[in-house]
C-alpha cells in the first residue's frame, strides 16, 4: 500500500471525485506488424468527459475503437492486455459484442444516419435490442432520446421524413439520439464536430456538457480548444504511447510532459 | 523550446517580450531620474520624468493590444498562454511603477526651496534599493530566472524595514518643529511611493514564478511594513 501512495497523490483530481467506468490494463494493439498502441493503462471516470488528443496516427482512435471492440472488424488487428467495463473484461469469450455495443455507443466523425426516417433512425436500436414493450413505449423512447439530444423541437413536425435530409449538425445530433436510445453507459465520439460549422459545433458541445451528467463520454478531437472546453480529463497520445493523463484545467495551462507542451502549443509536426 | 510551426506566432510572442524589455528599461530610467531629481532638487529633471511617463503608458497600451490580438488569433495554450498573461500583468505593474516614479518626481517642485540634506539621505538610500529590486526583477524576467525572482520576492522586506525607519525619522522631525511638516509629508509620500514600487517588483517576481512553473506561490510574502500601526507616541 505504501508503494502505491505516491502514485495516488498524482492521480487527476477528477478520478477521486468519480467512480471508474472503464479501465485499460497494459493494452497493446497491432495492425499486422504495426504496433499501434504500446503498453497503455488508463482509468476513465464515469459521469465525465474524457478527451483523447494527439497528432494524426498517434493511436487515439485505435484505442477508442478498442473500447467497443470496433477493431474486431479489421482483419489482422490484434489486441493484448485487457479493457474492462465496470470491472468486467469486454474481451472475455462470453461477451456478446452486439450487446456490448449497446452499452458502449459510438458517434463518428461524419454524421451517418441510416437512409430511413428520423423516427426509424432512433427506433431501430431499441427495437432490435427488444428494449420496448409496445408501440407507445417505443414512441416515448424515440421522443425522449431526441429530446436528450436537443433535436426534438427542430424535427417534431417531420419525424417521418428522411434523416439524411437534415443539416450536418442535426444529423450528428440524430446520431447521438440514436446512440442514446439503447440506454448506453458509455458514449464514444470520434471527432464528432470536425465536419460541422461553429454554430453546430457549439450545439454539440452544449449537448455533450448536458450528457455528461448521466454518461461516461470519451471524445477524440483534433481541436485542442474543444478538448479544453468540453472535457474534465485529457489524455495525450503520441506515437502509440499514452504520454500524459491529467485534469483538463491543468493539461492546458501547465502540462507536465514536454511532448504534451510542444503539441498543445503548436510546436511539433 | 522548439519554435512554433507557424513562424508568425513566434514573432507575436517575441515582439511582446521586446516591448516589455523596452518598457522595463524606460521604467528603470524614470525611477533613477525621479530619485535624482528629488534628492538634488532638480526641477528640470523632474519635469522630464513627468513628461516621459506618457511613453510608458503608450507601450503598455501597445502590449495590451498585441496580447489581446495574439490570444484572439492563436488561442494560446500552456506556456504560451502563461507567457501572454504574464506579459499583460507585468506591463501593468511596470506602468504603475512609472506612475509612482512620476509622482515622486512631481514632489521635487514642492520641496525644491530649502530641503535640509539630512532629510533626503534616507529617501535616496531607499531609492537605490528600489532601483536594485526593479533591475533584478527585470533581469529575472528576461532570463526566466526563478532563483533571482524569488530573491527579489524575499528581499522586499528589507525595503519595508527601511521604509519603517524613514517613517519614524520623518515623524520625529515633524514633532521637533512643525515647520518641517509640509516638507516631511512630501518626503513621506515619496518614501511610500518607493515602498509601493517594491510591492510591484514582488508582483512581477510572483508572475515570473508562475510563468516558469505554472503554479502560483501559495506561501505568504514576508512583510515588514508596520507603519499602518504606528502612532507618534511610539516615536522617540
Amino acid at each position: 500500500m505504501d508503494q502505491l501512495s505516491p502514485q495516488v497523490a498524482e492521480l487527476p483530481r477528477i478520478m477521486s471525485e468519480r467512480t471508474i467506468r472503464i479501465s485499460a490494463e497494459d493494452v497493446n494493439i497491432y495492425y499486422g506488424e504495426k504496433h499501434a498502441i504500446k503498453n497503455l493503462s488508463v482509468n476513465i471516470p464515469d459521469k465525465a468527459v474524457s478527451a483523447f488528443i494527439g497528432p494524426s496516427g498517434c493511436g487515439k482512435s485505435t484505442f477508442l475503437r478498442a473500447i467497443n471492440r470496433m477493431n474486431d472488424t479489421i482483419p489482422n488487428c490484434r489486441l493484448t492486455g485487457d479493457v474492462k467495463l465496470d470491472g468486467k473484461s469486454i474481451y472475455d469469450k462470453d461477451v456478446d459484442v452486439v450487446q456490448l455495443r449497446s452499452h458502449v455507443g459510438m458517434v463518428f466523425q461524419k454524421p451517418n444516419p441510416f437512409p430511413k426516417s428520423i423516427f426509424e433512425n432512433v427506433a431501430y436500436g431499441p427495437r432490435i435490442h427488444g428494449l420496448t414493450k409496445n408501440k407507445t413505449d417505443l414512441e416515448g423512447m424515440v421522443v425522449a432520446s431526441l429530446k436528450k439530444a436537443g433535436l426534438f423541437e427542430e424535427v417534431k413536425d417531420r419525424l417521418h421524413q428522411s434523416g439524411t435530409g437534415l443539416s450536418g449538425g442535426q444529423q450528428q445530433r440524430l446520431c447521438i439520439a440514436r446512440a442514446i436510445a439503447v440506454n448506453p453507459e458509455v458514449i464514444l465520439m470520434d471527432e464528432p464536430c470536425s465536419a460541422l460549422d461553429p454554430i453546430a459545433t457549439a450545439r454539440i458541445e452544449e449537448l455533450i456538457d448536458e450528457l455528461r451528467q448521466n454518461y461516461c463520454i470519451i471524445i477524440v478531437t483534433h481541436s485542442m480548444q474543444q478538448a479544453a472546453r468540453v472535457s474534465q480529463l485529457t489524455a495525450f497520445f503520441h506515437l502509440g504511447i499514452l504520454v500524459e493523463t491529467g485534469d483538463t484545467d491543468e493539461m492546458f495551462t501547465s502540462p507536465k510532459d514536454k511532448r504534451t507542451q510542444d503539441y498543445i502549443t503548436g510546436r511539433f509536426g | 523550446m522548439p519554435d512554433h510551426i507557424v513562424k508568425a506566432y513566434d514573432q507575436d510572442i517575441s515582439s511582446l517580450k521586446t516591448m516589455l524589455a523596452q518598457m522595463g528599461g524606460l521604467a528603470e530610467d524614470q525611477l533613477e531620474n525621479a530619485i535624482l531629481a528629488l534628492s538634488k532638487r532638480d526641477v528640470a529633471l523632474a519635469d522630464q520624468v513627468i513628461k516621459r511617463d506618457e511613453k510608458l503608458d503608450e507601450i503598455e497600451r501597445e502590449i495590451e493590444e498585441k496580447a489581446i490580438l495574439t490570444i484572439a488569433k492563436r488561442q494560446p495554450m500552456a506556456l504560451d498562454l502563461r507567457e501572454i498573461m504574464v506579459a499583460i500583468r507585468v506591463s501593468s505593474d511596470i506602468e504603475r511603477i512609472g506612475d509612482l516614479a512620476k509622482n515622486t518626481a512631481k514632489r521635487t517642485h514642492a520641496i525644491s526651496e530649502s530641503l535640509p540634506r539630512r532629510l533626503s539621505t534616507g529617501l535616496a538610500r531607499m531609492g537605490v534599493m528600489a532601483q536594485a529590486q526593479l533591475k533584478d526583477v527585470l533581469d529575472a524576467y528576461a532570463r526566466k530566472d526563478d532563483t533571482l525572482a524569488m530573491r527579489v520576492w524575499r528581499s522586499d522586506e528589507d525595503l519595508d524595514a527601511l521604509y519603517n525607519s524613514i517613517f519614524r525619522e520623518l515623524l520625529t522631525y515633524m514633532m521637533e518643529d512643525p515647520r518641517n511638516i509640509s516638507l516631511c509629508t512630501h518626503l513621506l509620500f515619496g518614501a511610500k511611493n518607493l515602498e509601493r514600487i517594491g510591492d510591484h517588483t514582488t508582483n512581477i517576481a510572483e508572475n515570473i514564478h508562475y510563468l516558469i512553473h505554472g503554479k502560483t506561490i501559495t506561501e505568504g510574502r514576508p512583510k515588514k511594513d508596520v507603519t499602518a500601526m504606528m502612532n507618534p507616541s511610539e516615536v522617540d
